[in-house]
């Protein structure tokens, strides 16, 4: 099966896209003009400059909720888009062995510049039809069962694992309780703390609490500089401590979830920019960052041990935390 | 790191100069009416019986102190981390500061935290353990749950005696945002190197267990043992609720209903607990076997 690898397709603009998407139209149709002059060429370029200062500017001083909106944006490239830019001989791998194959979890085999890897990210659907079968990218049971057969699959055969994170959160549902979505989680917690092999984990989207963190738990984590990590949505903080989900930019803000946050918090090692606008303006441009950003952690991974990277590991989230305790031992991680 | 003056039957002087009101989950009145069964029990009865209806059975919630000293052998007890305290890393503020919550919850449940860590022993067995604390901002996890969970886990391993934890909270705690989602991370992590070593460790829920304490180390024990009843669940009910807008079916994320999907090891009615939470340590290896002590 080849993997797709379509354009960005038409997205909806925000609104805080819109200024800078206007002057593009107008540039594109400057250009579409058939007679060119020096004027016209002049006249294109003065409005391009305008137009990267202002995206310049817009960008700098997005608000957490704003960040929350690009996150979500459904012109955003989700985990198939960048396995296709970055994964060579992708094949997909389906099912949990058990009970049912998950397609809110995508999982395969595939290389990474020509690394024999393991691939896992949630998915999300871009049309109606797909974003039912996907279930929004809100994974059950069965896809984290999935997830952590692969990973053992990776650790038999001393392959690294890559995850890309793009969940609202694990599905809230009557099915997925009865089949143990707790359990899912938190075996997927104690697999990956485990796992005698390297893990880069990367926040693409939307980091939606344990749902995300099921595939989150990695020597090295990154985060997209546009993408948001929490530990239960702005809506969900909103309407059980604002009292009222319309509060939901205020919960955003007081929780914490962009990326230069996340990274000030010790949560994350890295941010990886975005093309100009967000990664949903240049999937290409994207994914070369990422896939960069992946090299150089995979480069540092791949010469240690099992043992160094399960003691690295259990360091690294051993210091999680914030806390004074009595006695002088301040701690912020 | 195991100091006497940290003993919970010690207490320090800053929690003595707070108003020392052990809030009980059961209200002080003469009579107590069962929810259950809507019979009017007279709550010293009721106490007496370990805070379980005589006449129907119906679990309350117990309070943390009461818990211990039922569980925990007399005179065997000795408090860790008590002094580990929350710092509000956000700086969050909803209608309240965070850091006023924590005040406020200090008073009232007469706990330093959500959740209390201690050593001791169950029918002579050496254990490491961690009751949650549902009194104080609802059992959440934080910072400093997450860290003294971890720190049981810890000393279970270098003791190399079981471990065992006592759920009782909402999930994660919200004030404290990713950092809270971290303790998921950094328990199962702790549990992790326990089953390699081979160290017992058994998860008790109680009512209720849900969120990020129940997708974490509450779901990752040798035996997961259960009051009858009790909630547990990874969504809360409303949540779910809110998410499909279908009505849930009676009995859904109880006890019962895990048990019949496969969660739950077995269900132990308080009275029986202790007994059967010694049994099962006996049968795993730790402590002396009945009749060879
Ligand atoms: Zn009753």
């Amino acid at each position: 099966m080849p993997t797709r690898k379509e354009k960005a397709p038409e997205a909806p603009v925000l609104d805080f896209e819109r200024p800078v998407v206007e002057l593009q139209r107008k540039i594109a149709t400057l250009k579409g003009r058939s007679r060119a002059s020096s004027d016209l060429a002049r006249e294109i370029r003065r409005i391009e400059e305008r137009a990267e200062g202002l995206q310049r500017r817009i960008f700098s001083e997005l608000s957490p909720w704003q960040k929350v909106q690009l996150a979500r944006h459904p012109g955003r490239p989700y985990t198939l888009d960048y396995l296709a830019r970055i994964i060579g001989d992708f094949r997909e791998l389906h099912g949990d062995r058990s009970f049912a194959d998950d397609s809110a979890m995508i999982g395969g085999i595939g290389y990474f510049e020509g690394i024999p890897v393991v691939v896992l990210g949630q998915q999300k659907g871009r049309k109606t039809k797909e974003k039912l079968a996907r279930n929004l990218g809100m994974v059950k049971p069965e896809g984290y069962r999935k997830s952590m057969r692969l990973m053992q699959l990776a650790a038999r055969f001393r392959h690294p694992v890559l995850c890309l994170l793009d969940t609202p959160g694990a599905f809230p549902g009557i099915d997925a309780e009865e089949r143990g979505q707790a359990e899912a989680v938190a075996k997927s917690l104690e697999v990956m703390a485990s796992l005698p092999v390297p893990i880069v984990s990367v926040v693409i989207g939307e980091g939606g609490s344990g749902g995300a963190l099921a595939i989150g738990v990695a020597d090295r984590v990154m985060m997209l500089e546009n993408a948001v990590y929490s530990v239960i949505s702005p809506e969900g903080c909103a309407s059980i401590l604002f009292r009222s989900d319309e509060r939901k930019a205020e919960a955003a803000a007081a929780m914490k979830v962009t990326a230069p946050e996340i990274l000030r918090l010790g949560v994350i090692d890295e941010i990886i920019p975005e093309a100009p606008g967000g990664a949903h303006r240049d999937f290409d441009a994207t994914a070369r960052n990422l896939a960069a950003a992946i090299r150089r952690a995979l480069d540092e991974l791949m010469p240690l041990s099992p043992q160094e990277l399960k003691n690295r590991r259990y360091e690294k989230y051993r210091r999680m935390g914030a806390f004074v305790e009595a006695g002088g031992r301040d701690r912020l991680s | 790191m195991r100091d006497p003056n940290l003993a919970w039957y010690k207490r320090g002087k800053k929690e003595d100069d707070e108003p020392q009101s052990e809030k009980r989950s059961i209200p002080a009145g003469v009579f107590t009416k069962c929810p259950s069964c809507r019979q009017a029990l007279l709550t010293a009865d009721l106490h007496k019986n370990l805070d379980v209806c005589p006449s129907c059975d119906h679990h309350f919630a117990m309070a943390t102190r009461d818990r211990i000293a039922v569980t925990m052998d007399e005179g065997s007890v000795v408090e860790f981390d008590h002094g580990v305290e929350s710092m509000d890393p956000l700086g969050f503020r909803d209608s309240k500061r965070y850091s006023d919550r924590i005040k406020a919850s200090r008073r009232s449940s007469g706990e330093v935290e959500a959740l209390i860590a201690l050593a001791g022993r169950i029918d002579g067995i050496e254990v490491e353990a961690g009751f949650f604390v549902f009194e104080f901002m609802g059992g959440s996890m934080g910072s400093v749950v997450g860290e003294k969970v971890t720190r049981v886990f810890e000393r279970a391993l270098e003791r190399r005696v079981p471990a065992l934890i006592f759920a009782s909270s909402g999930g994660a705690r919200m004030q404290e945002g990713i950092l809270s989602l971290m303790q998921m991370a950094k328990t199962s992590a702790a549990i992790a190197r326990l089953r390699e070593a081979g160290v017992p460790y058994l998860s008790i829920l109680l009512h209720p267990t849900t969120g990020g304490v129940a997708a974490s180390f509450s779901m990752l024990g040798d035996l997961h043992i259960a009051e009858p009843r009790a909630l547990i669940g990874f969504a809360g009910p409303r949540v779910i609720q809110n998410t499909i807008r279908q009505s849930l079916p009676p009995g859904f994320q109880r006890s019962e209903f895990l048990q019949a999907h496969g969660f739950v090891d077995m269900i132990v009615p308080r009275r029986d607990l202790k007994a059967t939470i010694a049994h099962a340590l006996r049968w795993l290896g730790a402590g002396p076997r009945a009749g060879q002590s």
